[in-house]
C-alpha cells in the first residue's frame, strides 16, 4: 500500500507526459488532481493505520525490492512510515492536492500542451517528494532528493522562453548540486563508519556510543549532511537560488519553494535526529547558521519590492527558524514549525498568486495598493496568513515559532534566542509592509501590464477580478488551516500534554534525551541552567507577542499612515537601504569569488591549456610522431631491386659473419 | 692435381663475379645469368667437398640445385618477358611501381 502513495502521482506524470498533448486541459488537470487526491487518501489511510498501533511500535514498513547487493553492502528499496514521515506525507499530499486544484485555475491561460507539461512536472515532483520522505535508507532518500531537485529545475524554468526563468532554473540546479555533493560525501562516510545506510540501523548502532565531545567522524558526517541541507533548504551560504526560483509559476513557488521541497533539509535532519544529537559541534553550527539565515533573510525581505521575492526571503527566514530549532536540539519544535509553515506560507504564496493573477502578471508592490475591496477573498485570507506568520497569538505560526524560541532559550542559547526574537519582529514588519502596500492605501491603477513578468495574461482585455472559484476555495481552506493547525501542538503551559510532541516522540525521544544529557554534562560552573518553568515560558511568550504586535505596529506606522516617512527614511539611510535592496551583494560576491574565477580557470586554463594544448596536443602529437617516423622509414623502400638485393646480401654476410666470428 | 683449396678459391672467385654481376649490370637477363654463375659456384663447392670427403652427398645436392636452378630460370625468364612486354625495358630501376 505504501508503494502506491508515490506510485499514483508517478502514473499521473506518465499519463500527462506521454499523451498530454492530446488531452484537453480539463482532462489533464483532472488526472493530476485525481492522482494527488488518491495519494492523499492513501496517506490518510496509512496515518489512521499508524495511529492504530501502540505508540512504541508505530511504523509500517514495506520492502519493495532489494536494490543493491554487493559484498557486505545491501540496500533495499524500502518504504517506511513512522510518525515523522506520516506527518510529511500528509503535508506533501494534502498541501499538494490543494495546490494542484489551485493550479487548474491559475494556469488556465496556458496552451493545452503546456498545461499538461505543467501538471506532469507537478505530479512527478509529488512522487519524488513522497519517495524522499518515505525512504527508509539514505539511498532511497537520495533518489527522491535528486528527483525533487530535477522537478524544481524544470518548474522554475517552466517558462523557458524567458531567459531570466531558464537562468534561475540553472542557478537552482547548480547551487543544489554543490549541496548534494556534501550530502553524497556524508552518505559515503556513513557507510564507511557504520557499514549501512539504513536509518534505523544507523540510529541503533549509534545509540551505544556517547555523544562526541570534540570534532570527530560523527561531526564530519553530520556537517556534510548539513551542507546538503543548506543547498536544498536555502540556508547560508547556499540560499541564493531560492529568491530567483520565484521565476517559476506561483503555485510552484507555493508547493516546492515554500511548503515542501525546501523543507527536505529540515526533514533530513529530523530523520537523523539521533545521529545529529550525537554531534553537538555540528548542532551548534546548524543553530548558528539557522539563526543567522533567519535574521539575514528577514532584513532583506524588508526592502524588496517584488511581492514574491518578499515571500521568498520570508521562506528562507522561516527555514532558518526550523534549522535553529534543529540546532538547539528541539527537533519536534522544528518539525512543528515546518508543518504550520507549510500551511500559512502556501496560503501567502497562493494569495500573492491571486493578486498577480488579478493584475495580469504585475508583481511590483509599488504598483499595487488598495486592492482590499477589489479582492476581498484574497485580502482576508492573505491577512490571516500574514497574522499567522507574524506570530499573532491564536494562529498556527504563533505556537510553532514560540515553541522554537522557548526551546532555544530553555536550552541555554540566549544569544540565538535574541536573534530569533528580533527576526520575529522583522517578520511582522515585512509581512505587514506587504499587506499594507498591496491591499491598502491609494489604488495605483495598474498599467495594462506592458511586460507581464508572468506571461499568463493571455491577451484578453484585463479587468480586476477576485480569485476564481477553485483558487478561492483553496485559499479559504488554507486560511482555515493556518488558524487551526497550531492547536495540535499547544505549548505545555496551556495543556498538560503537547499532542504534537507526543505523536512524534517515537521519532525524537532518544535524540531529545541525548541533547539533554550533553547539555547537562556541559553545564558545569558558570553555565546557567534555564529551568523550564511556566513563568519563564509565559514571559518569553509575552515577549514574542510583543515583538509581533510591535512589528505590525511599525509596519502600520510606516506603510499605512506615513508612507512618505518610510520613503524619507530610505533616503536618509540610503547606504543601508541599498545594501539591503541589493541583498547584501551576496550574488555579486559569489559572482566575483566563485563564478568568475571558475570561468577564468575554465576559459584560460582548462580550455585553452588543458584541452587545446594537453589533450589535443597529445592526440595530435601521437599522429605527428607516427608521421615523422614513417617519413624516415619510408626512405628504406627505395624501389631499386639492386638495393634490395644488396641489403639481402649484406644481411646474409652479417649473419654468417656473426656465427663465424663467434 | 689441384687441391680442395684450389677448387674453393675458384668457386669463391666465381661467386664474387656473379654477385658483382647482380649488383652492377642493368639488364635483367644479365642479372639472371649472374645468378646462374653464383649457383654454379656453389655447385662447384659441393662437388669439391663431395670428392674430398669421398661420399655421394655433395653430388646429390648438386642435382637438386640444378633442378631448382632450371625451374628458377624458366620462371625468371617468363617474368622478364612479361615485364619487357609491359614496360619495353629490361632495366630493373624502371620497375618501381610498388615503391612507397
Amino acid at each position: 500500500m505504501l508503494l502506491l502513495i508515490p506510485l499514483i502521482p508517478f502514473v499521473g506524470f506518465l499519463v500527462n507526459a506521454g499523451m498530454g498533448r492530446r488531452l484537453s486541459k480539463a482532462v489533464s488537470g483532472s488526472i493530476a488532481v485525481a492522482a494527488m487526491l488518491a495519494s492523499f487518501g492513501l496517506s490518510v489511510a496509512a496515518f489512521v493505520q499508524l495511529i492504530g498501533h501502540p505508540p512504541d511500535s508505530r511504523a509500517i514498513v514495506q520492502q519493495v525490492f532489494t536494490w543493491i547487493t554487493s559484498g557486505a553492502f545491501e540496500a533495499s528499496f524500502t518504504l517506511r512510515v513512522d510518525p515523522l514521515s506520516a506527518l510529511m506525507i500528509l503535508i506533501v499530499t494534502g498541501i499538494g492536492s490543494l495546490i494542484h486544484i489551485y493550479s487548474t485555475a491559475y494556469m488556465h491561460d496556458e496552451r493545452d500542451s503546456e498545461y499538461a507539461r505543467y501538471f506532469s512536472y507537478l505530479n512527478l515532483f509529488a512522487a519524488f517528494m513522497l519517495v524522499l520522505v518515505l525512504g527508509s535508507n539514505f539511498l532511497v532518500m537520495f533518489v527522491g532528493w535528486e528527483g525533487v531537485g530535477l522537478c524544481s529545475y524544470l518548474l522554475i524554468g517552466f517558462w523557458y522562453e524567458k531567459k531570466s526563468a531558464s537562468d534561475a532554473g540553472k542557478k537552482a540546479f547548480i547551487v543544489n548540486r554543490i549541496g548534494d555533493f556534501g550530502f553524497i560525501l556524508g552518505v559515503l562516510l556513513i557507510y564507511v563508519r557504520f557499514g549501512t545506510v539504513d536509518f534505523q540501523q544507523i540510529a541503533s548502532s549509534i545509540s551505544s556510543i556517547g555523544a562526541e565531545t570534540s570534532f570527530g567522524t560523527l561531526s564530519l558526517i553530520t556537517l556534510l549532511l548539513f551542507v546538503g541541507a543548506t543547498g536544498k533548504s536555502a540556508q547560508i551560504p547556499l540560499f541564493v537560488w531560492l529568491p530567483d526560483a520565484m521565476e517559476g509559476p506561483t503555485p510552484v513557488s507555493a508547493l516546492i519553494h515554500a511548503a515542501t521541497m525546501v523543507t527536505a533539509g529540515v526533514y533530513m535532519i529530523g530523520r537523523n535526529a539521533v545521529l545529529f544529537s550525537h554531534a553537538p559541534q555540528t548542532l551548534q553550527i546548524v543553530a548558528v547558521i539557522g539563526a543567522a539565515t533567519a535574521f539575514f533573510a528577514g532584513t532583506i525581505g524588508l526592502v524588496q519590492n517584488d511581492i514574491k521575492r518578499v515571500l521568498a526571503y520570508s521562506t528562507v527566514s522561516q527555514l532558518g527558524y526550523m534549522f535553529l530549532a534543529m540546532g538547539v536540539g528541539a527537533f519536534s519544535a522544528g518539525i512543528f514549525h515546518l508543518y504550520t509553515h507549510a500551511f500559512f506560507k502556501a496560503l501567502l504564496f497562493l494569495g500573492s498568486g491571486a493578486v498577480i493573477h488579478a493584475l495580469a502578471g504585475e508583481q511590483d508592490l509599488r504598483r499595487m495598493g488598495g486592492l482590499k475591496d477589489a479582492l476581498p477573498v484574497t485580502y482576508w485570507t492573505f491577512l490571516i496568513g500574514a497574522l499567522a506568520i507574524a506570530g499573532v497569538p491564536g494562529l498556527a505560526g504563533f505556537f510553532s515559532k514560540d515553541e522554537i524560541l522557548y526551546r532555544t532559550f530553555a536550552n541555554g542559547h540566549t544569544l540565538l534566542w535574541a536573534v530569533g526574537l528580533v527576526t520575529s519582529l522583522l517578520t511582522a514588519i515585512y509581512m505587514f509592509r506587504l499587506v499594507f502596500m498591496a491591499f491598502h492605501g491609494p489604488r495605483h491603477v495598474p498599467d495594462p501590464a506592458p511586460a507581464p513578468s508572468e506571461p499568463h495574461a493571455g491577451g484578453a482585455p484585463h479587468h480586476l477580478h477576485d480569485a476564481p472559484r477553485p483558487m478561492a476555495l483553496v485559499l479559504v481552506i488554507l486560511a482555515a488551516g493556518s488558524i487551526v493547525v497550531g492547536y495540535v501542538g499547544l505549548p505545555g503551559v496551556f495543556s498538560s500534554t503537547n499532542r504534537f510532541d507526543k505523536f512524534l516522540a517515537p521519532s525524537f525521544a532518544e535524540a531529545h534525551d541525548v541533547v539533554r544529557n550533553v547539555r547537562a554534562e556541559s553545564e558545569t560552573a558558570g553555565a546557567r541552567a534555564a529551568e523550564s518553568s511556566e513563568q519563564l515560558e509565559l514571559g518569553l511568550m509575552g515577549l514574542s507577542v510583543l515583538a509581533a504586535v510591535s512589528g505590525i505596529g511599525i509596519a502600520m506606522f510606516f506603510f499605512y499612515r506615513n508612507r512618505e516617512l518610510a520613503l524619507r527614511l530610505a533616503e536618509r539611510f540610503i547606504g543601508l537601504y541599498t545594501v539591503l535592496a541589493r541583498k547584501y551583494y551576496v550574488d555579486e560576491v559569489y559572482d566575483a569569488a566563485v563564478v568568475q574565477p571558475i570561468r577564468i580557470v575554465a576559459d584560460q586554463g582548462l580550455w585553452k591549456v588543458v584541452d587545446m594544448r594537453v589533450i589535443d596536443g597529445s592526440v595530435n602529437g601521437v599522429a605527428e610522431s607516427v608521421r615523422g617516423w614513417s617519413e624516415l622509414l619510408r626512405r628504406l623502400q627505395t624501389g631499386s631491386v639492386r638495393a634490395y638485393a644488396a641489403s639481402l646480401f649484406l644481411g646474409v654476410v652479417a649473419v654468417i659473419g656473426y656465427y663465424l666470428w663467434k | 692435381m689441384p687441391s680442395l683449396n684450389d677448387y674453393l678459391l675458384l668457386s669463391a672467385i666465381l661467386f664474387c663475379i656473379g654477385t658483382a654481376g647482380v649488383f652492377v649490370r642493368r639488364n635483367l637477363i644479365t642479372i639472371l645469368l649472374s645468378i646462374e654463375i653464383m649457383l654454379n659456384a656453389v655447385n662447384l663447392t659441393f662437388v669439391a667437398f663431395g670428392r674430398s670427403l669421398g661420399g655421394p652427398d655433395g653430388q646429390i645436392i648438386v642435382f637438386f640445385v640444378m633442378t631448382v636452378a632450371a625451374a628458377e630460370a624458366a620462371v625468371g625468364l617468363a617474368i622478364v618477358i612479361a615485364l619487357f612486354r609491359h614496360r619495353e625495358s629490361l632495366n630493373p630501376d624502371t620497375f618501381t611501381a610498388l615503391k612507397w
